[in-house]
């Protein structure tokens, strides 16, 4: 780090798009006054405040995890506020992207509603056969119960594994690294009783078996989710419940 | 134009806007309810908060301590029959969301486990390891998919209510995908948008938290109450703001000056209290506004240390030992390592108060109701008499299931007996704005709204601190005052429909100056000290003879508001000395 020249300033390239202006998307050079802690989201917001007040992102919390600012950022799917320019001088150059593999509703803002549809569609909440009255108290669930879900439960759907999913880009019907985990995660809660409903959509064709196993996905985690691990789980749980079915005994957890 | 009818709209989507959405849907299967929010709802950020949910659990507690916890830690200006309610409703709210999936952190026996916080008695806060209210918010939006009558409005920001003889009939909102207006008849309305520590320029807050349900309620004749008392959290780390949770404190961590001396002992918290073995009510676990001020002092007495990224104490985890860590503090650990470089098993993390939270909002009382028929408010936005002049950690989080049931409960009953509101009777209000709107986005002056942003943050800042004199104040109303002239001569580049963010930042400008006006001049107007309203010029005490009241702000087009005052319900608890450490003990408490 210390042979790296420390600049005042340092160039980013942008890309933007315009609907309603231009045909197709193109790239943008700014210079932004640099600094150690600079973060691409910093940097986006600089831009904004005093470059170019049109250019367009989403952003909120900046300490990843309302999971807004999923970019592209050297062609890698990172959040955008835990992604420091520091990590780039030597690169010399940084480029910021919307998201791959979505459509892109204005520069760096990339149309989510067909991921957030996904997510929506994979019963993701305790289904329970009896509920149990608030008055008894809580369903027991030791911390090792606790254990086998809890990573799966931290995804904060930023949509950075389907921009990395080779299989998403082809197919975009497929359900995806985020949904399938996400239906994973309360297949493994102890709480639940609902796999078995699940089991139809993770079973289908853009369930479990659409995946190729790239494992991309879990390497652009920014959470440490690891969907690929959960997607592989959930192949192992639909060829159990292929096999009980063929002798009658699914439906049960 | 869109016209979509609906009898209950909520506006927002976080903790507060998706508990009340289920409420609704339970209380009366069968009506129509529309969550109109800004962002998708896991953005949301309710989703930043970390350390925990009250509510009485274990034997030894009881709901009365929370209440006084809860009463003296809002310096007696909570209303309460409110507090009343809420500590009597927090825990069954938290163990539905248990039933609901929420991975709570567990005991070895498989119950949920509680944790210590400020200014708490016993230990009552429920967590899920340090991302709680990320675990809250995915729960609750999670689970509101199971009901088909509520329709979510993704990425629609809300302008305006539509109101007609004093009754909400709905609200003006732009579809942000396109640019277009959409205005949405509802006979019940709900705010639930959350704070406003955007005001300020160093807070724990996500750039979403612009004080817009706030603005919108205020602007169409609701008062503000409180609004002065803004809660500093003792802990954000410097530079950003980003929030080290109380729950450092509650499993064990302690604050340090520059020179390793643990300076809670010389205001009133102590005695200190020894490593590992943290007190309850004693020098960490002391309240919010306490450490935050006692921060300030040592500031002035040269003790604190220069970092940088500014000045800071150290909060040492070391002694946590790096398991415990990574099992109840895993995205701590996390942050100060991208944030500030350290890993908190091996040094301790800079940290200063920051802006965290505003006690006050829209006026609303133990139903959720605003004085507008058919309006109700939750969460951080309302001002429901729970906090007082200062809110106790993790009372928050349990405010958002507790009063969000309530206000859908309440805004179904009122949409069962309302008629459906007619466009006729909103036409000229939504003509009326929506040609203002279309003005501000073709903009042609030659103020940049990015500037009068920052300059609004840092005079808050510097004039409404932890702190206030009047000549502060008073300089900072001023500044305001032409803030708010030159905002109307901002000018703006973009001028396209898609997705233009140039074009709704400016609109949360103009609600962040309006709450910013009605917090400064709630303040000047409080000549007394009280929770976090602290003052320097003469009235550094509390004065219940005059003050104990809720201010209310009017908003007044064109000028300064309005303050009235309300007095404040008491039921059982009559105003006391406010101790912690062991002063509180001396007193007999």
């Amino acid at each position: 780090m210390s042979t790296v020249h420390v600049p005042s300033t340092i160039k980013i390239t942008v890309q933007r798009y315009r609907p309603e202006l231009d045909d197709k998307p193109w790239q943008q050079a700014f210079e932004v006054p640099y600094h150690f802690d600079l973060s691409v989201l910093e940097s986006l917001n600089y831009i904004k405040d005093n470059l170019d007040s049109s250019l367009s992102f989403r952003w909120s919390c900046r300490m990843a995890i309302c999971g807004s600012c999923g970019f592209m950022i050297n062609g890698v799917p990172k959040l955008g506020c835990k992604t420091f320019l520091r990590d780039y001088l030597e690169q010399g150059h940084i480029t910021i992207a919307a998201l791959d593999n979505f459509p892109i509703e204005k520069d760096l803002v990339a149309d989510i509603s067909g991921f957030v549809e996904k997510l929506e569609t994979v019963k993701p909440y305790l289904i329970r056969k009896q509920e149990k009255p608030l008055s008894e108290g809580e369903y027991l669930q030791t911390p090792a119960e606790v254990a086998r879900y809890k990573q799966f439960s931290q995804c904060i759907n930023c949509g950075l594994c389907y921009a990395a999913c080779p299989q998403f880009g082809r197919n975009p019907e497929f359900l995806g690294p985020a949904a399938l985990a996400l239906a994973y995660r309360y297949n493994k809660d102890s709480r639940d009783q609902g796999s078995s409903e699940r089991m139809p959509f993770l079973n289908s064709e853009q369930g479990v078996w659409s995946c190729t196993f790239v494992g991309y996905c879990s390497e652009v985690c920014p959470k440490h989710v690891d969907p690929a691990a959960a997607i592989n789980q959930g192949k192992l749980d639909s060829t159990l419940d292929y096999g009980l079915n063929l002798i009658g005994m699914a439906g049960g957890k | 134009m869109q016209t979509i009818k609906t009898d209950v709209l909520i506006i927002g989507a976080g903790g507060g806007g998706l508990r009340a959405a289920i409420a609704a849907a339970e209380a009366n299967p069968s009506i129509t309810i529309a969550q109109v929010s800004k962002v998708y709802p896991m953005r949301s950020h309710t989703v930043a908060a970390e350390g925990g949910a009250a509510g009485v659990i274990q034997d030894h507690d009881d709901v009365q301590y929370h209440f006084d916890d809860t009463v003296s830690g809002g310096d007696w200006l909570c209303d309460q029959d409110v507090v009343d309610y809420f500590v009597r409703h927090a825990t069954e709210e938290n163990m539905r969301l248990e039933h609901w999936g929420c991975p709570w952190s567990r005991k070895p026996d498989g119950r949920v486990n509680v944790r210590a916080f400020g200014g708490m008695k016993i230990e009552r806060t429920w967590f899920a390891a340090d991302k709680t209210g990320f675990h809250i918010l995915h729960t609750l939006f999670q689970t509101s998919l199971k009901f088909p009558q509520i329709t979510r409005y993704n990425e629609y920001f809300c302008t305006n209510l539509l109101v007609k003889d004093g009754v909400v009939q709905g609200v003006l909102a732009i579809d942000i995908a396109n640019g277009t207006f959409v205005t949405f008849l509802a006979k019940s309305v709900i705010i639930a948008t959350g704070g406003a520590g955007r005001v300020y320029r160093f807070n724990t807050n996500g750039g979403i938290v612009t004080g817009d349900g706030m603005a919108m309620a205020y602007r169409a004749g609701v008062p503000l109450r409180d609004m002065e008392f803004v809660q500093y959290h003792p802990t954000g780390l410097p530079g950003t703001g980003i929030l080290m949770t109380e729950g450092c404190r509650g499993e064990g961590g302690i604050l340090t000056n520059t020179d390793g001396y643990r300076y809670l002992q010389d205001y009133a918290l102590g005695p200190e209290t020894p490593i590992g073995e943290p007190k309850n009510k004693y020098m960490e676990l002391g309240p919010r506004d306490r450490l935050s001020q006692a921060f300030w002092h040592e500031e002035k007495k040269g003790r604190v240390i220069n970092t940088d990224r500014g000045t800071a104490v150290n909060l040492d985890l070391r002694h946590l030992g790096e398991a415990k860590i990574n099992e109840r503090l895993p995205f701590i650990r996390e942050l100060a390592k991208s944030y500030v470089g350290v890993d908190p098993v091996y040094a301790p993390i800079p940290v200063r108060p920051t802006v965290h939270y505003t006690m006050g909002g829209i006026q609303t009382n133990i139903r959720a109701e605003t004085p507008m028929t058919g309006l109700y408010a939750v969460g951080e936005c309302a001002s429901s008499g729970l906090h007082g002049a200062n809110r106790l950690g993790s009372n928050s989080l349990a405010e958002l299931g507790v009063f969000g049931r309530v206000a859908g409960e309440q805004a179904a009953l009122h949409a069962k007996q309302a008629d459906m509101p007619q466009m006729e009777d909103v036409q000229d209000q939504v003509n009326e704005q929506k040609a203002r709107w279309l003005a501000l986005r073709s903009a042609k002056g030659t103020e940049n709204p990015a500037h009068i942003r920052k300059e609004l943050a840092d005079v808050m800042e510097a004039g409404v601190g932890i702190y206030r004199l009047s000549s502060e104040l008073d300089s900072t109303k001023e500044k305001l005052a032409s803030l708010q002239e030159r905002y109307r001569n901002i000018g703006l580049n973009d001028g396209t429909n898609v997705f233009n963010t140039e074009w709704l930042y400016a609109i949360e400008l103009g609600f962040l100056l309006d709450v910013g006006e009605a917090m400064v001049h709630s303040a000047s107007g409080r000549t007394e000290s009280r929770g976090s309203h602290q003052r320097l010029d003469g009235f550094e005490t509390r004065n219940d003879v005059d003050f104990l009241k809720h201010t209310l702000a009017y908003w007044q087009p064109g000028s300064a508001p309005k303050t009235a005052y309300q007095d404040v319900v008491i039921t059982t608890s009559q105003p006391a000395t406010r101790a912690y450490g062991d002063a509180a003990n001396k007193k007999g408490s």
